[in-house]
């Protein structure tokens, strides 16, 4: 049946189905990236655009000088502290969000379910600008609520201390239906007899989550920190419109100090440097977590 | 957890948690009605004293919005269309069509994903130049016509249709086109809702891009044009919340229509680990 024809057919139809995508992508992604890394060895700038034959090859000057700028350190530093103290407070936020929807108790579980979920699809830009009024130290919403508690105001936006929780507060309320979500789904998926077995053994709602819920959901926690990390390693859009970076360059990432240096000052082979080794930071991390998740995994 | 936490508990925290999660997005509407300046009172009120629509005629008449609404619709569903053909396309080639190099094209294109599309942007934004396609819709749309994504979620649903009900179509003499048009296609439905619903929330609340490629006020895209007009009118509380409201409500909506199929999606893109 599968005469030489049709195969023939096949081919020639699967490369003509294919073509429209594997030229877009090759056009837009292959072919940038690769450029990319080219450009990341030259000082190509403004003058580089009109004048191609300037162009001149500095060979790991981008990446020294990326190296040794304070204001690149400035930028990981805070970008290191929304992966690190963002990351865990939002993956323990969805993971209380995912038990409670899921308890057995639970009523109306859909309906919650979506109300943790809306505002992950809601525009970054349009809530980044709703938190900016939420923040404000006077008329906001939040000092209010704390005031009730007897905290006095915080000026969330001005206070370059308090600048990276305010960018973390809206990114976990934004974030955390998503992997709410994920884990959802890891908690349906454990069997109901290991919770009866543990039951028999006489362990409580404690023990039943360390020892049965908790290891069960290894490869979830995995899929999860790494995602959520990817994610919040590519933070742009929070600090972009809730403090521009500010105050006193508190809140400027790595990408939004590529953005500056490559479409602001149009230093572009030093812009592409910042990308690959925020690039390079993203893969090491992901190893290690998948090392270390993995090595906890066997034992 | 069986019995575990009493009923009274979890509901209360539930109640609580949706509350905190719901707040911003109900003061948003809410002070979007507000009359000029009653948001910046003490201590903050909740609601609108004398609800008004003064601040959405503003945007339409004197700030001109509906000009970046229709920016953005335009894109966002030609993205959108556009992308459900192409990666379709791709994804049920990858799945049944029987070619040399098949696995190895898909292996590369996978890897690919942990590419971060920042290392590219340079680039890009100079073919894009190069093109003549900066400041215009296309240049917008470019990144999100054909997704490495959108192919890989549409392949693996696709792995499930039959070989037996494409070849007895083959031997009826139905050319490649016409089988994907009319077997293909149909089957492939459900997951062409799921991925026309990301692709229609992700192309609308793009940031970054559009931000780089659109220089002209007059072809923002609505997020882009709502970031630059918080920049004159900081003060305008109100009015700033009516563009929030206008930002949020398509994709708002198309999320609560949708969800079902949304949700789906989000928990089998999370599948393949």
């Amino acid at each position: 049946m599968k005469s030489l024809t049709s195969e023939g057919r096949q081919q020639s139809a699967a490369w003509t189905f294919l073509a429209p995508a594997l030229v877009l992508i090759g056009v837009f992604f292959f072919v940038p990236v690769l450029a990319g890394l080219v450009m990341s060895f030259t000082d190509f700038d403004i003058y580089s655009i009109g004048r191609p034959d300037t162009i001149r090859f500095m060979g790991m000057d981008n990446y020294r000088h990326v190296l040794a700028d304070g204001e690149f350190w400035r930028a990981l530093r805070n970008t290191l502290y929304f992966v690190v103290v963002g990351g865990p407070l939002s993956v323990a936020t969805s993971l209380a969000a995912a038990l409670l929807v899921n308890a057995k108790v639970a009523r109306m579980k859909g309906f919650f379910r979506t109300v943790f979920f809306t505002p992950v699809v809601t525009t970054m830009v349009a809530v980044a600008i709703v938190f900016r009024y939420l923040l404000h130290p006077h008329y906001g919403l939040v000092n209010n609520a704390l005031g009730f508690f007897h905290v006095a105001p915080i000026d969330w936006l001005g206070d370059p201390h308090w600048s990276m929780p305010a960018i973390v507060l809206l990114a976990v309320w934004k974030n955390f239906g998503y992997n709410m979500l994920i884990f959802i789904a890891g908690l349906q998926s454990i069997p109901e007899d290991l919770y009866e077995a543990a039951q028999l053994d006489g362990a409580g709602w404690r023990a039943q989550f360390v020892h049965v819920t908790l290891p069960s959901l290894g490869p979830t926690f995995l899929f999860v920190g790494i995602m959520t990390m990817i994610g919040q390693f590519q933070i742009f859009a929070e600090p972009y419109v809730m403090t521009q970076g500010g105050p006193l360059r508190s809140t400027v990432s790595v990408v939004m100090l590529m953005y500056e240096q490559g479409f602001r000052w149009w230093r572009m082979g030093y812009a592409t440097a910042i990308a690959f080794i925020l690039f390079a930071i993203m893969m090491t991390v992901t190893v290690i977590q998948m090392k270390l998740q993995g090595d906890r995994g066997q034992s | 957890m069986k019995r575990a936490l009493p009923s009274l508990l979890v509901h209360a925290l539930l109640i609580l948690g949706a509350l905190v999660t719901l707040t911003p997005l109900l003061w948003m509407v809410s002070a979007s009605f507000m009359p000029t300046g009653q948001a910046s009172s003490f201590p903050p009120p909740l609601l609108p004293s004398a609800p008004t629509l003064e601040h959405y005629v503003d945007l339409f008449t004197r700030l001109n919005l509906a000009r970046n609404f229709a920016n953005s619709l335009l894109i966002t569903v030609g993205v959108t269309l556009f992308s459900l053909v192409v990666n379709s396309m791709a994804g049920y080639a990858f799945a049944k069509l029987r070619f040399k190099g098949r696995d190895a094209t898909f292996k590369v294109l996978v890897a690919a994903m942990v590419i971060p599309g920042q290392v590219g942007m340079m680039p890009l934004f100079l073919i894009v130049k190069s093109l003549g396609l900066v400041n215009t819709p296309w240049g917008v749309m470019i990144t999100g016509l054909a997704t490495v994504f959108g192919i890989f979620m549409i392949r693996q649903f696709a792995l499930s249709i039959p070989d037996d009900l494409l070849d007895a179509a083959r031997i009826d003499g139905a050319s490649e086109w016409r089988i994907y048009w009319t077997i293909v296609l149909p089957v492939l439905k459900p997951i062409l809702v799921t991925m026309a619903t990301f692709s229609f929330l992700s192309a609308w609340n793009d940031f970054m891009w559009p931000l780089i490629v659109l220089s002209d006020s007059s072809q923002y895209t609505l997020p882009v044009a709502l970031a630059n007009l918080v920049g004159e009118h900081v003060q305008d509380t109100e009015l700033m919340m009516a563009g929030s409201v206008l930002t949020v409500l398509p994709v708002l909506g198309v999320f609560l229509v949708m969800q079902r199929s949304y949700i789906k999606g989000v928990l089998m893109g999370s599948v393949k680990g």
